[in-house]
């Protein structure tokens, strides 16, 4: 069966406000990276107890949603799925410009932006990070022979081996991302290997959520819908990676409980961290985990459009407390030099490590997510991306 | 000719100039031997002192050895002496405030005895800051001093993360009035160098300095390769351990009486 693409065409009213609306942030946001630049970190709430803090949380959820995205072109040519070859461009496109926005905001966070080409041509081969910037730059040109191979004709014969490709790659690309936490030997809630299964199946959840909200806007913008068959496949896609994901959560938390050392960090997360024991047990677990499962299983009927979405904003929402409640909930808690002993110092030794995120960081990270979609939608007005139902429906 | 002596001679004489000349002489004896003592020293510190061109080797290792049983609780002399070496000023924000050295103050959860000891840069000899920097800016030199190289230090602060001993400081903010030896930066990561400066010129680290000046001389600093320096010699009499010695990071500071 012949696909049919069209270019991304609008009258609606909303989205040419949307348009401007992702303009506005995106300056706003590289405005606020510059500010951090030029005064320097103290602006930000970040400090030396709490040394990454909400651009990264951001940078890390658009990463990991980045190669997760990438499901819906994986399924078509990989585990050839043909509901899904409909939107197998825009899933790679998606996951291009998810991963640009991550790496933006990553990159503006950094103490000397101006120094990337310093990280582009110094390398430190032992580094999880240096390893990161080579899987990152490859996803990207893979993706992009990828999508040449949907949209030149006579390259479609080398989709499946593409896709195949990029699919093994993202694999990779979360594990180096996972590993980044998995392997500080330093801190007490991370140095554990769980955490690179954790990252891939949270890129799945995220990348298959964002995919959903994303495209379910531009579909009405632009007359294409998702067929009942597609919202059905996607909607136990994502039931069963959340499934999975509460699983891998368990488990994490339970190795970390059988260990002693442990107990005092997860008491921390679990019972006594204020913000991040809400963010665990109302975002992460709730309503990220418990209540879309829930939800899923109590009727049988198949689902719907609407129902899709909201349990996609219900993980994005959850996905979020998640890498929150691990990037800075984990670094809150002292590290343990001294069991036993109670420690204090004026560098905050042994105490809880203060962090609220002050408005840079917030527009840092919102402006990312911002030019991310800016990105897609504008790549989605001059290519054919988008498929086109009505030529669909014709044939 | 007369054998007297011309009048002019005569008048030389009585004007005293063959006493200028002997005073001239004798304060230029004087400024001679204070130059030669003053500048002497400085000569003398140049040719001990490494040349550019001359390598870190690995036959030495530096280290401390940190005796907590004479650090006081109330003492605070290393920190000092290391903030006025390096001219790390109090900004007023304390979280962001970068410390090389700090004072820990601990108390056993079970039997109550309190102990004091500074904590730095423990200068591993397997460092998880150089392993996760993705540039090499953070780097071991020969020598065993773990360091960042500030033209490459990108601020990513990855080493902040890795490292165990929260011993790295970010730069929060732009700095002023920066010691010639000792450069930093805002945006890069730093911490204790063992002030690779003086060990280059064969003095001591400031915080062993001030705590054998103002403290109570806990602090013993050396070649761990030398068995016959001063550290070795104390180590081999006593127990030391490593903090978190459960990494096998192999430190280049060790605790006695911890």
């Amino acid at each position: 069966m012949t696909e049919h693409f069209k270019l991304l065409k609008s009258d609606h009213p909303a989205y040419w406000v949307v348009l401007i609306l992702l303009a506005v942030f995106s300056a706003v946001g590289y405005g606020a990276a510059h500010y951090m630049d030029v005064e320097g970190h103290w602006v930000t709430g970040m400090n030396n107890q709490i040394v990454w803090g909400l651009p990264h949380v951001f940078a890390i959820f658009l990463i990991l949603s980045a190669s997760g995205a990438l499901n819906i072109a994986s399924m078509s040519s990989v585990f050839s799925q043909k509901d899904y070859k409909p939107w197998a461009r825009a899933s790679g496109l998606l996951s291009i410009c998810l991963l640009i926005g991550g790496l933006l905001i990553l990159v503006l966070d950094l103490g000397r932006p101006e120094r990337l080409i310093v990280a582009m041509t110094h390398y430190n081969f032992k580094s999880i990070f240096a390893w990161n910037i080579f899987l990152y730059v490859g996803f990207l040109g893979l993706v992009v022979i990828y999508l040449w191979s949907m949209f030149e004709h006579g390259l479609n014969k080398y989709t499946g081996k593409a896709g195949l490709f990029a699919f093994s790659w993202r694999f990779v690309l979360t594990s180096g991302t996972g590993s980044i936490f998995g392997f500080l030997v330093a801190r007490q809630f991370y140095d554990s290997a769980m955490m690179v299964p954790l990252f891939i199946v949270l890129s799945l959840i995220l990348g298959t959520a964002l995919f959903i909200l994303i495209m379910s806007v531009i579909s009405q913008w632009s007359g294409v819908s998702f067929s009942d068959a597609i919202v059905k496949k996607l909607s136990s896609l994502l039931i069963g990676f959340i499934a999975l994901e509460l699983f891998l959560v368990v488990v994490f938390h339970l190795t970390n409980l059988y260990v002693t050392e442990h107990h005092g960090v997860e008491y921390f997360i679990l019972f006594d961290g204020q913000q991040y024991t809400v963010l665990f047990w109302l975002g992460q677990v709730l309503l990220g985990g418990v209540l879309p499962l829930l939800y899923y299983f109590s009727t049988s009927r198949e689902k719907t459009m609407p129902e899709l979405v909201g349990l996609s904003l219900a993980v994005v929402v959850g996905g979020f407390s998640q890498l929150y409640v691990i990037i800075i909930g984990g670094q809150a808690y002292p590290l343990a030099l001294f069991p036993g002993k109670t420690v204090s110092s004026t560098f905050f030794d042994g105490a809880i490590a203060h962090y609220v995120p002050r408005l840079p960081e917030l527009l840092l990270g919102v402006g990312g997510i911002a030019i991310s979609i800016l990105l897609l939608i504008l790549t989605m007005r001059v290519l054919p991306f988008l498929p086109d139902n009505r030529a669909h429906e014709a044939n | 000719m007369s054998e007297k002596m011309p009048e002019n001679q005569t008048e030389c004489a009585i004007s005293g100039e063959p006493d200028r000349t002997r005073r001239r002489l004798f304060l230029g004896a004087v400024g001679g031997t204070a130059m030669a003592s003053l500048g002497g020293f400085h000569i003398a510190e140049l040719a001990l002192a490494k040349s550019d061109s001359e390598a870190v080797s690995n036959l030495a290792r530096w280290g401390l050895l940190i005796d907590s049983a004479k650090c006081a609780t109330d003492c605070d002399a290393c920190v000092s002496g290391c903030n006025t070496e390096h001219n790390l000023e109090d900004m007023g924000r304390p979280e962001t405030d970068a410390q090389w050295i700090r004072k820990l103050d601990l108390s056993d959860q079970q039997t109550g005895h309190v102990s004091s000891l500074p904590m730095m840069c423990q200068h591993c000899e397997s460092p998880p800051c150089v392993d996760v920097c993705p540039t090499g800016a953070s780097f071991k030199r020969d020598d065993g001093i773990v360091m960042v190289d500030k033209h490459t230090c990108i601020g990513c602060r990855y080493c902040v993360m890795a490292c165990p001993y929260k011993a790295r400081s970010f730069i929060h903010e732009t700095l002023s009035n920066q010691k010639s030896y000792s450069p930093r930066g805002k945006g890069t990561v730093e911490s204790c160098n063992l002030c690779v400066h003086r060990i280059d010129e064969d003095r001591q680290p400031a915080c062993v300095e001030a705590c054998n000046t103002d403290g109570k001389g806990a602090m013993i600093f050396g070649d761990l390769n030398d068995m016959d320096s001063d550290i070795s010699i104390a180590s081999s009499s006593k127990p030391s351990r490593q903090i978190r010695e459960d990494l096998g990071l192999n430190t280049g500071v060790r605790y006695q009486n911890l």
